[in-house]
């Protein structure tokens, strides 16, 4: 009788094996390989009905390992310091062999993470993914999300063109508005009394070593979570509810094959497009890449429109919107920070939209609405009509998550299938 | 006498046609040169097609620069090797007609203007020009080129629209000639408050140029596609390596999808 | 079973297609990531600047007197430029039998260092100053008897003790097992060494 180790893997092999199962024999009685792969990939059950907004997760783990890949590599080249991380960006672009390819991967990549993980979010309050018990995936993925603002705003910084300065100049100067400890806490996170060299050379250690390691980390974390309750899916319901004789979820499939196959369709995809932009548009009008950038950093000379990335330009909206500065700044804050409560805002006895009322589904529309909106806006200038529509959208902004236990418990429900629906495709 | 009148009918027919042709063929022109002028009038609109693989071009702009430019303006992140290679530029003739004396092909593109001097001269040095096209894009370069004016009250004798106060010369006005910039004095109401405003309507020539205005236009042209070039040397490599890699793509997204069909019949 | 989300149906799949798919898909993402690597192993060849920087040396031969040795850098090397004096010339010969390699048959240069005087002419060596044993920068010792009675003069390599002849050929009992390279050059002008650049064009 053989013996299983916990690996699931024949404790003694017969002596005639081939020498491929008993190298990988010997692996898993020393490492869970095998083990891994049966709980993780094959023996994991994800819903069957997971439709086009189920992509985002894994291309987003795509996007970053390109990040770090690229990014790993330019850090080869560049030669941060106030006085050389211009040149060596224009270097890297010009002298370095695929030079140009590798650094436009990396900026490419910057924009398309934000893209991607926007549209992941949105899948949540589409399904109520964030609802129990997936309240802490919820905390781990917005923990993601802060971290990665952190480390594209620093990445922004790098080149040392006159947007990195003065960016950075605007976003620093923000923490000076917290009381009491404001003037004193920006000379620190500068360490100097401008924006400078100092300033240039701890993102760089940061946005190179800390945050991509915390960054990997938190993923890890979320899929962890992820793992432990078990994936949504778009009609809200529990798979795991409904277990035929076997023990598995009856609207289960294992997701390797079926979701490792069709995620790289998903991923084919998202590279085409990604090639697309990368090879023959890679500024994207100035959108990925600003053209002041192009110009060295430059103390004495504010760019005319400092605006930040687009991914950060809807709660640079909500900052303008606001005539006082102090009071700009925490509404920002609560901006980011309001995304954090909303597990616990949402009183509706059912998950996804496909079951919810009008009043939940117009929320989330005028949400999207205001989102985007105030992203168009956040490029514009701060003046006149742009004002207005900037402080209407960020009012709805607010009112999503704040009114949220209002409208989430008086809206009327659909009644929730006992299955998933699901169309063969 | 019927025939007569036929005829008769038929030639006022044709003079008041040709008649009303010739007054709508003026009224078109007159609408064509109201148009034209519009057009001129509109120079923050005015746009140039730049062609990076217009290989001639480029060179004729590389010749443009190292000629009017180099005096003040360097491209330091560009070697003359490079442009040689990228404009299919032999080196023999890199070196007699571009480099100047004393500078070898590997090196980086410098003006010979000390940077003091310049600031001394001109109040500002003159910037690098490697990315001046990207930093402001090839349309601003067309229109700063064509947007120079005689203005007495400027130390260098002249300004720009595009850039107004602009501390450079107007070193092609050997080539351009000299115009006059009139403007039109336009009152506009906002609020109740009347404000007059110099409005630029047209430019007058007061000298003429060695170049025809489109010789000029062509001449500009090719300069700002050869800054357009130096901008990004790389860009029709990149292209050119983009199509092969889309359509790789294509094919694997393709396979994949057809893949996942397959492991997708077991479902249901 | 027949409620499963997943069924797979032994006659309804086509296996074989399956598995051709699969591979066909893999076998063409393979080729994507080879090609996909490129780039980033490219990146790492030397850049136009290592290149531009790696280009031939002009060295003004005039400034040279005879029984001296100049050091210019080419391609991050030190280059020995030795203007021999006739009795330098006549010390190269004499001691085939204390070298290692004395036809420097195993070492490398170009066809023309393939003489006695491994050399285009016999008044300059050019070599490139790195020891063949493990990469110290020899020194020059040039007069007869200089570090033993039977000394013909040459180079002393302090690490670990390798010595070569005025022709840098190594000898016998030298840690190092070849004599030192001769790089690529020539002559543009009499008075004038192009190091790195020869009949073959630029190194």
């Amino acid at each position: 009788m053989a013996l299983k180790s916990a690996s699931g893997v024949p404790a003694t092999l017969p002596a005639d094996a081939p020498v491929g199962r008993r190298l990988w024999a010997w692996i898993n009685r020393r490492l869970p390989v095998n083990a891994f792969i049966e709980t993780q990939m094959t023996g994991y059950y994800a819903p069957k009905n997971f439709n086009i907004w189920y992509f985002f997760g894994s291309i987003a783990l795509v996007v970053l390992v390109l990040q770090l890949l690229t990014g790993i590599f330019l850090t080869m080249f560049y030669q941060v310091g106030e006085k050389t991380s211009f040149d060596s960006v224009e270097y890297v672009m010009r002298e370095v062999n695929y030079g140009w390819l590798i650094r436009y991967l990396h900026s490419t990549g910057a924009s398309a993470f934000f893209i991607v993980v926007y549209l992941h979010m949105f899948r949540a309050f589409l399904y109520g993914s964030y609802k129990k018990p997936r309240e802490l995936l919820w905390l781990f993925g917005m923990a993601v999300y802060l971290a990665l603002m952190a480390e594209a705003f620093m990445g922004y910084v790098l080149p040392w063109g006159n947007m990195s300065f003065w960016g950075a100049q605007v976003i620093v100067n923000l923490f000076g508005t917290i009381p009491g400890i404001g003037p004193g806490l920006v000379e620190w996170i500068r360490g100097d009394y401008g924006i400078a060299d100092a300033t240039l050379n701890r993102f760089f250690a940061l946005h190179v070593a800390l945050l991509p390691l915390a960054l990997l980390l938190l993923v890890v974390l979320h899929l962890v979570a992820l793992h432990e309750s078990g994936s949504n899916n778009p009609d809200g319901i529990e798979i795991h509810d409904k277990v035929g004789a076997d023990g598995k979820p009856l609207d289960g499939i294992p997701f390797h094959p079926y979701y490792s196959v069709k995620d790289i369709v998903g991923i084919a995809v998202f590279f085409v497009l990604f090639a697309i932009v990368v090879f023959f548009v890679p500024t994207l009008g100035g959108l990925f890449l600003e053209a002041p950038n192009f110009e060295p950093a430059n103390p004495l000379s504010t760019p005319e429109h400092i605006a930040p990335v687009w991914y950060f330009t809807p709660f640079y909206a909500i900052l303008r919107a606001v005539p006082d500065q102090r009071m700009g700044a925490l509404l920002m804050l609560l901006a980011v920070v309001s995304f954090l409560f909303v597990p616990w805002l949402d009183r509706s006895p059912v998950r996804s939209m496909r079951y919810r009322g009008w009043m939940s589904r117009t929320a989330l529309a005028l949400f999207a609405l205001s989102f985007v909106m105030l992203g168009y806006l956040g490029l514009q200038p701060a003046e006149g009509l742009y004002v207005v529509l900037a402080r209407v959208f960020a009012v709805i902004y607010f009112a999503f998550f704040w009114l949220m236990p209002i409208y989430t418990k008086l809206d009327p429900v659909k009644p929730v299938p006992e299955r998933v629906v699901y169309h063969a495709h | 006498m019927r025939t007569d009148m036929r005829t008769a009918a038929r030639c006022v027919l044709g003079v008041v046609l040709s008649f009303s042709a010739l007054v709508a063929g003026s009224a078109c022109a007159a609408e064509a040169d109201e148009e034209a002028a519009a057009a001129a009038r509109d120079w923050q609109h005015w746009h140039v097609n730049v062609d990076v693989t217009d290989l001639p071009s480029v060179q004729r702009g590389a010749r443009n620069f190292v000629s009017y430019c180099l005096g003040c303006h360097s491209l330091k992140y560009e070697r003359w090797s490079r442009l040689g290679q990228d404009l299919a530029i032999p080196t023999n003739l890199l070196q007699k007609e571009l480099i100047p004396p004393g500078d070898n092909a590997t090196q980086y593109i410098l003006t010979t203007m000390p940077a003091a001097d310049a600031e001394a001269w001109f109040g500002k040095t003159p910037p690098d020009l490697s990315l001046m096209a990207r930093a402001r894009g090839t349309d601003y370069l067309y229109q700063f080129f064509k947007a120079f004016y005689v203005d007495p009250t400027r130390p260098t004798g002249v300004n720009n629209l595009r850039l107004p106060t602009t501390a450079m010369p107007h070193v092609l006005s050997e080539l351009e000639g000299l115009k006059g910039a009139v403007f039109k004095d336009v009152t506009k109401t906002v609020d109740g408050q009347v404000t007059h405003e110099q409005v630029f309507d047209h430019f007058e020539q007061i000298a003429p140029g060695r170049l025809t205005a489109t010789e000029y236009d062509g001449f500009v042209r090719d300069t700002v596609n050869f800054l357009d070039y130096v901008g990004e040397p790389t860009q029709a490599a990149r292209r050119a390596l983009g199509v092969w890699v889309v359509l790789f793509l294509l094919v694997f997204t393709w396979l994949a999808w057809l893949m996942k069909r397959d492991y997708w019949k077991d479902v249901h | 079973m027949a409620d499963h989300a997943v069924v797979v149906d032994d006659e309804a799949v086509d296996l074989s297609r399956r598995r051709f798919l699969t591979r066909a898909t893999i076998a063409t993402g393979a080729v994507g990531a080879a090609f996909a690597a490129v780039p980033f192993i490219e990146s790492w060849q030397p850049s136009e600047r290592a290149r531009a920087q790696g280009e031939p040396v002009q060295v003004d031969l005039t400034k040279v007197e005879p029984g001296q040795m100049v050091t210019p850098v080419w391609r991050k090397q030190p280059i020995y430029v030795v203007r021999r004096t006739p009795d330098m010339v006549a010390r190269i010969a004499g001691h085939d039998a204390d070298l290692k390699d004395p036809q420097s048959k195993d070492s490398t240069q170009p066809p023309y260092a393939l003489n006695p005087q491994r050399s285009r002419t016999p008044e300059f060596l050019v070599l490139v100053g790195i020891c063949t044993h493990l990469g110290c920068l020899p020194k020059q010792r040039f007069s007869a008897a200089e570090l033993y009675p039977s000394w013909p003069g040459g180079f002393f390599c302090p690490c670990h003790g390798s010595r070569f002849d005025l022709a840098g050929r190594v000898f016998d009992g030298s840690p190092a097992s070849i004599n030192l390279r001769v790089p690529p050059y020539s002559y543009p002008k009499p008075t004038t060494l192009l190091v790195g650049a020869d009949e073959k064009g630029s190194a």
